[in-house]
């Protein structure tokens, strides 16, 4: 047991990470509320005063909001589904002995080492672009037209570039779980009568419920912020606004501080009612 | 019914052969013990019954019928784990019930067959609870219970002990005990504990090394062991053994006398020792006796006995309870 002498010298030492930690989080908030109650126009004008909730109003009430909101969530819902079901089987494929798993194993993850921005070109250049990606190869291969990826099918083109870097993600953190399931529990199953299928759904995927709404919380929180990915392929056309995105718009391309720090809060206030809803589901889930 | 038969049953993995050519008939309601030192086959052995593991040639049959190839579940046997395998996502009643429901029984007829395994187990006030919640010894009612449930023809058990603390692993080989008593069914134990071994079978099977050393009745194997391995797995403490002149004497290689065999004197006797350990029991006495020219040989002598380490004493095997072997270990 700490004695109260060394627990104060232990919060002394924290001191130092804890304040730069909280100065880093504290410092960029109040920068952007305050902000969000300014009229701020770096190229028209500069500071024009305070003008209360105005920001606030103009940013729900402007009509790209709505849609940029059920864009960010369908993104964020559509990644999730595809990373935690493909994770699933992935996983059970990868815990399967065979030859060569090491490298196997390595290279499944490798995806979550390229940097979005490079993934999201190497996409759009070389599997979507209608006349010389791959894709458009292979449709042409069957006699098909083939479909501009990200103008006819923007949303879903985004969601499967989002997916293939986060699906490596959830691989891994669902592997792992996999592996700590006791082999016995799935013996006991296939002498209690189970087949496969059934062995997978009342014993492995309980077992994985925990790991799953980790990798839903911990993907969520980044998929929230999902920006890169956009820019370098629709910039924002053709439906792909996402909240995040169009705060970006509001303050750099329209060039309105003011205007973005609003919806800067907005973001945070949705970002947070999905954590606490997340949080429960999860300390549910961890007292079992 | 519940009889099993193994014929010419080999298992090997890869390269390592585990289980040589093996015949073994167990019959309807019998209470069989397979006991061996660790990685002995005992586990692969059984493994190999439940159908968790293939052969590599030979047949099993159950109840007559060739079960070589039949999947596990539809061999009408259940088992219990050493690790319980409880699904721990489930309350007692579901853990109990999974087989029934997979089974595609209706739910009130589950109901029904849960209450009264749990009334058996002393488990119904335990039901509605997660296995994380309750202790080894309740666990391991509900790995029984499980098995119960299905009504099978015979149960399997896997050193189904080994995680429970000594006072409860008596209580619960009492409980198997009457469970085997009460419902008659073939059961299959295995375990490396070869008091479990002697206190619950009717027949036990020694093995070691995938062969097995001989097949008996408990007191058969204490009485006459086949061969010095089965002399020295049976009995608690150990049997001792004596090479050289002494066995000569009596035309062995070796004899061996087990240690409740030793009379033990303070004057006069066949070998001169000093007392090294003395462990007062009560009931007993275990005596470390260190015999010039012989390994030390373990003496059981009466509770009352007053020896402690250093003193001298005289040893005199009992005649009629010497057992001689030959340069191979064979009993003669």
């Amino acid at each position: 047991m700490a004695t109260q002498h060394s627990r104060s010298a232990a919060r002394l030492m924290l001191a130092p990470a804890v304040i730069l930690l909280l100065g880093w989080m504290l410092v960029p908030l109040t920068m952007t509320l305050y902000f969000s109650f300014k009229k701020y126009l770096p190229l028209r004008g500069g500071d024009l005063g305070w003008v209360g909730f105005d920001n606030y109003i103009r940013f729900v009430t402007s009509s790209a909001f709505w849609p940029s909101v059920m864009t960010t969530l369908l993104i964020v819902g559509g990644v999730l589904v595809i990373t935690v079901v493909l994770g699933v089987l992935l996983a059970i494929l990868l815990d399967q002995p065979m030859w060569g798993q090491g490298v196997v194993r390595i290279l499944v993850i490798a995806p979550f080492f390229v940097m979005p921005t490079v993934s999201a070109l190497v996409w759009k250049n070389m599997f979507m672009d209608p006349v010389n990606g791959i894709l458009a190869h292979l449709w042409k291969a069957f006699g098909a037209t083939p479909i501009e990826w990200l103008s006819q099918a923007s949303v879903p083109s985004l969601i499967m570039i989002v997916s293939w870097q986060w699906l490596p993600f959830a691989t891994l953190i669902l592997l792992t779980a996999i592996q700590s399931l006791d082999s016995s529990q799935l013996e006991a199953a296939e002498i209690d009568g189970a087949p496969p299928v059934k062995r997978f759904w009342y014993i492995t995927l309980p077992h994985l419920s925990r790991a799953i709404t980790i990798v839903i919380l911990i993907q969520s929180i980044f998929l929230l912020a999902v920006f890169a990915e956009i820019f370098v392929t629709t910039g924002g056309a053709f439906g792909t606004r996402t909240l995040t995105y169009l705060i970006f718009q509001r303050v750099l391309e329209s060039q309105n501080v003011g205007l973005g720090s609003a919806g800067g809060v907005y973001a945070i206030i949705l970002a947070n009612i999905i954590a606490i809803f997340l949080m429960r589901i999860v300390g549910k889930n961890l007292d079992a | 019914m519940g009889h099993i038969s193994l014929k010419q049953v080999t298992k090997s993995f890869g390269a390592t052969n585990v289980i040589p050519p093996l015949d073994l008939e167990i019959n309807d309601g019998e209470f069989v013990v397979f006991v061996g030192p660790s990685g002995c086959g005992k586990s692969t052995l059984l493994r190999l019954i439940a159908g968790l593991e293939d052969v590599t040639s030979g047949t099993i049959a159950i109840n007559g019928n060739d079960a070589t190839m039949i999947p596990p579940a539809k061999r009408g046997l259940a088992m219990v784990f050493q690790s319980y395998a409880l699904y721990p996502h489930m309350s007692v009643r579901k853990n109990i019930g999974f087989p029934l429901k997979m089974a595609g029984i209706s739910k009130e007829e589950a109901e029904q067959k849960i209450a009264s395994a749990a009334e058996v187990l002393n488990l119904t006030d335990y039901l509605d609870r997660r296995p994380g919640q309750l202790s080894g010894g309740q666990r391991q009612r509900v790995a029984i219970g499980r098995a119960i449930v299905r009504e099978p023809d015979a149960f399997l058990f896997d050193e189904p002990l080994s995680n429970l603390d000594a006072a409860l692993r008596v209580n619960m080989r009492l409980e198997i005990s009457e469970l085997h008593n009460s419902l008659k069914t073939t059961m299959i134990y295995v375990t490396h504990d070869q008091v479990e071994a002697m206190t619950m079978a009717d027949k036990i099977v020694v093995l070691r090394a995938g062969y097995i050393e001989q097949v008996g009745s408990p007191l058969e194997l204490y009485r006459s062991p086949a061969n010095l391995f089965v002399a020295g797995f049976i009995g608690s403490p150990k049997m001792n053994f004596v090479e050289g002149k002494d066995a000569e004497a009596e035309g062995a290689h070796t004899i061996g006398v087990r240690p409740e065999h030793l009379t033990v004197s303070k004057t006069s006797g066949q070998w001169k020792g000093t007392v090294g350990v003395s462990e007062h029991l009560g009931s007993d006495t275990f005596l470390r006796v260190n015999v010039e020219g012989l390994e030390p040989l373990t003496v059981r002598a009466d509770g009352e006995v007053e020896l402690y380490h250093g003193d001298t004493v005289y040893l005199t095997p009992e005649p009629s309870k010497l057992y001689r072997f030959d340069a191979d270990g064979k009993a003669i």
